[in-house]
Formats: structure tokens, C-alpha cells, sequence
């Protein structure tokens, strides 16, 4: 933006004293400082998750087939498309809080009003957003994943639309059933029928959604990343919501027009874009890939 | 009360309405280059699903690739647009980008062989 940091300066000017080599003011440069601090939490967390992925043998879930509901839509597959919902959303806030800076840098206190308060609206929405995602999370699916007698794990399947059982499929390898591999027994009444024998008998092999210790989408691993990475943003999300409101009373009572400029609105709008940033790669390596 | 011995930088961060107007549809471009990245992905995600092409297959591979590509442009423009760190000084651009970045490819470089490595060694 225009401003001191355009200006056109010699380096003995600049790194000679009396002046910040960096052009920006103490606040602002240690919100950035901040900023990277957290993108390493945020990158440590991610690439934790991606070296669990690494070592794991087995078929690791696909975020199409567990993210696939929305709200309403019953059974209907509609893979990512909450999630997709939930990124636009939080796209759309970060463009109301840039544009709540710019009216803040020509000093128009109206337009600041108007894109914070509408900044705090998405991040309300985001915030319940997933408080929906995680309610389905943990609920889960109507047959779940079983573990079999030898030791191997099947992912149930399923009619969407008349909720009938269908046959298993092997997600994790066992003495007798292979990934990848086909087998008459684990389809058709066969397979009905041994869903319902164990479903009387040994309930306790059969998880339905998640806890913190295990899920019937993938290895213990995927629940607890997905719990704490989302909910660790979700975290970030909350908080960014209550400074923006704080900043937003600030505005309107007139403290920033008689400071007679807008930073603090720029800052908080740093770590509001931050909270994006973040989501954008958690919707890539979480969800997508 | 006035202070002498505080620099506010901030103070310098006004602009006029013309230029407003041209930051403004800035950001109107990159919000339309934001979502349109964003509905790719997905549509890409919807019509060549992981478990249709297998997850080791090539075609799987590149989609990958495709998505790291599209998330690193949409964190670009977050990051220099919206934050607008492409307008600061080179040196803080710098300072806040570069040891972030050479830290980061370390940290995944040896996280990603070493699981490779614990993989191997578990499938065998």
C-alpha cells in the first residue's frame, strides 16, 4: 500500500539509525514475528501428519468418502463440497477484512464499521460450520468399520439411498484377507449375514465415528489429527473472532479516528488472514490429497 | 501528548480515494482468482477420485503435485496481496519469508524420508 514503506530510500539512510530498516512499526513487526512463530506450529502439526501417512501400510482414508455429507442433504454424496463451502467462506471474510483496512487507510470509519462487522459474520459462520463437520465426525456412518477374526480391517459398504448393506472391504491386512484382493464370502447374503452375527455377538469390533482413541474412517492417527489440527485452527478462528469484535467496538467508539490512523485494524487483519492461510493448506493436505 | 522518540510508521499508511479505487479491484481480481482455484480443486477432486485411480498410480501422483501447486499460488496471493507483504519493504519480505521457507523443506525433507524409511520396514 502507499505509505512509508514505498518510499524510496538509500541503504545509509535506512540502516543508519533514527529509522526502521523495515519501515514498519514496532507492533506490526512483531505480529508478523508472531505469525511465523504459529505458521511453525501450524507446519509442525502438518508435517507430523504427513510423516504418520508416511509410515502407516495401510489404505489411509480419502477425504472425499468421509467428508461427503451436508447439512440437509441426508445421504447424498457430495464429496468436499461442506468443506469447499466452509474455504469459500473464510476466503470471502479475509477479502472483507482487506477491504476494512483499505477504508481504514483513508480514515473512513463507516466502511471500517461495515467489513469488520461483516469479517465477525464469517467467522461465526465458519465457526459453526464446524462445529456441524465435527458432530458428523464423531457420529459417524450406520455400519462402521469392523475388525475382523483375522485381524484385518474391512470399511463397510453401503446403499446410500435404501441404507442396505452391501459386502466389506478390506482397508488393513489380516492373516487371511489382503488389500486389493477379492473375495466371494465378503459380498452379497453371505456377508449380510456375518455382519449381523458379529453385530450380535462381538458389538466391540464394530466402531461407529470417532473418539480420541479410535475411528471407523482410518488408524487412530486420522481422528486425532483431525481433531487437533482443526480443532487447534478452530482455536485460532475463535480467537481472531473475539479480537475482531474487540477492535470493532474500539472503532466505534472513535478510539482509532482520534489516534488518527487505523493500524490496529491492519494487525488484527494480519493474524485474520493468517487463520486463512492456515486453512488453506489444511483443506489441501488434510482434505484433498 | 506528543512524543518525539516514537516513529509512527503507521501514520504514513493513508491513501486516497483514487488509489482506493485500484487497491480495491486488486482485491476483488484476487478474490475471484481465490475462489476459481478453490472450485478446480475440488472439481478435479470429484470427477478423478483418489480411490478410482488408485492411490500409487501416476495419474494420482500428478494430481497431487497439481493440488501442492494451486495451494502454494493461493498462499502467494494471500500472503503478498492480502497481507499485503508484497508492498513492504524487501528486507522484512525477506526476513519473514526466506528462513520460514529453507526451514520448512528441511523439516519435511527429513520428517517424509525417515516415514519412507519406517514404511519399507513395516510392509516388509
Amino acid at each position: 500500500m502507499a505509505g512509508h514503506a514505498t518510499k524510496q530510500m538509500d541503504a545509509a539512510t535506512l540502516w543508519g539509525g533514527n529509522e526502521s530498516p523495515f519501515s514498519v512499526s514496532y507492533g506490526k513487526m512483531m505480529m508478523w514475528f508472531f505469525l511465523v512463530s504459529d505458521a511453525l506450529t501450524f507446519g509442525g502439526l502438518l508435517v507430523a501428519y504427513g510423516t504418520i501417512r508416511y509410515t502407516y501400510t495401510g489404505i489411509w482414508p480419502s477425504g472425499e468418502e468421509v467428508f461427503h455429507h451436508f447439512p440437509l442433504a441426508g445421504e447424498a454424496h457430495l464429496p468436499l463440497l461442506y468443506v469447499a463451502f466452509m474455504t469459500f467462506i473464510l476466503i470471502v471474510s479475509s477479502v472483507t477484512m482487506v477491504l476494512g483496512v483499505e477504508a481504514g487507510h483513508r480514515m473512513d470509519k463507516k466502511g471500517v464499521i461495515k467489513w469488520l462487522a461483516l469479517t465477525i459474520v464469517g467467522g461465526f459462520i465458519f465457526l459453526g460450520s464446524q462445529v456441524w463437520e465435527w458432530s458428523h465426525f464423531i457420529h459417524g456412518s450406520e455400519y462402521g468399520k469392523i475388525t475382523m477374526a483375522d485381524g484385518s480391517v474391512m470399511k463397510a459398504h453401503y446403499d446410500h439411498g435404501t441404507h442396505e448393506f452391501k459386502g466389506f472391504e478390506v482397508v488393513q491386512d489380516g492373516s487371511k484377507y489382503k488389500i486389493g484382493e477379492e473375495y466371494e464370502e465378503l459380498h452379497g447374503d453371505h456377508a449380510v449375514a456375518l455382519y449381523k452375527s458379529i453385530e450380535e455377538n462381538e458389538p466391540y469390533r464394530i466402531v461407529k465415528g470417532a473418539n480420541l482413541y479410535e475411528n471407523e474412517y482410518g488408524p487412530s492417527h486420522y481422528g486425532q489429527f483431525f481433531f487437533f489440527i482443526t480443532g487447534f485452527h478452530g482455536f485460532h478462528v475463535f480467537s481472531g473472532v473475539i479480537i475482531n469484535i474487540l477492535v470493532l467496538l474500539m472503532v466505534i467508539k472513535g478510539t482509532m479516528h482520534k489516534r488518527g490512523h487505523y493500524e490496529m485494524v491492519e494487525k488484527t487483519g494480519l493474524y485474520w488472514h493468517f487463520v486463512d492461510l492456515v486453512w488453506v493448506f489444511v483443506f489441501t493436505f488434510f482434505y484433498l490429497v | 501528548m506528543e512524543r518525539d522518540d516514537v516513529i509512527e510508521y503507521s501514520l504514513d499508511a493513508h491513501h486516497s480515494d483514487e488509489d482506493g479505487k485500484k487497491i480495491r479491484k486488486k482485491i476483488w481480481i484476487v478474490t475471484a482468482l481465490l475462489s476459481i482455484i478453490t472450485i478446480v480443486e475440488v472439481g478435479v477432486g470429484v470427477l478423478w477420485p483418489r480411490n478410482a485411480l488408485g492411490a500409487d498410480s501416476g495419474a494420482w501422483l500428478s494430481i497431487k503435485l497439481f493440488y501442492i501447486v494451486l495451494t502454494l499460488v493461493k498462499a502467494g496471493y494471500i500472503i503478498l496481496t492480502f497481507m499485503h507483504l508484497g508492498d513492504e519493504r524487501k528486507s522484512l519480505k525477506y526476513v519473514i519469508l526466506v528462513p520460514y521457507i529453507i526451514f520448512m523443506i528441511y523439516l519435511m525433507f527429513i520428517a517424509f524420508v525417515e516415514g519412507s524409511a519406517i514404511n519399507a520396514i513395516w510392509a516388509s
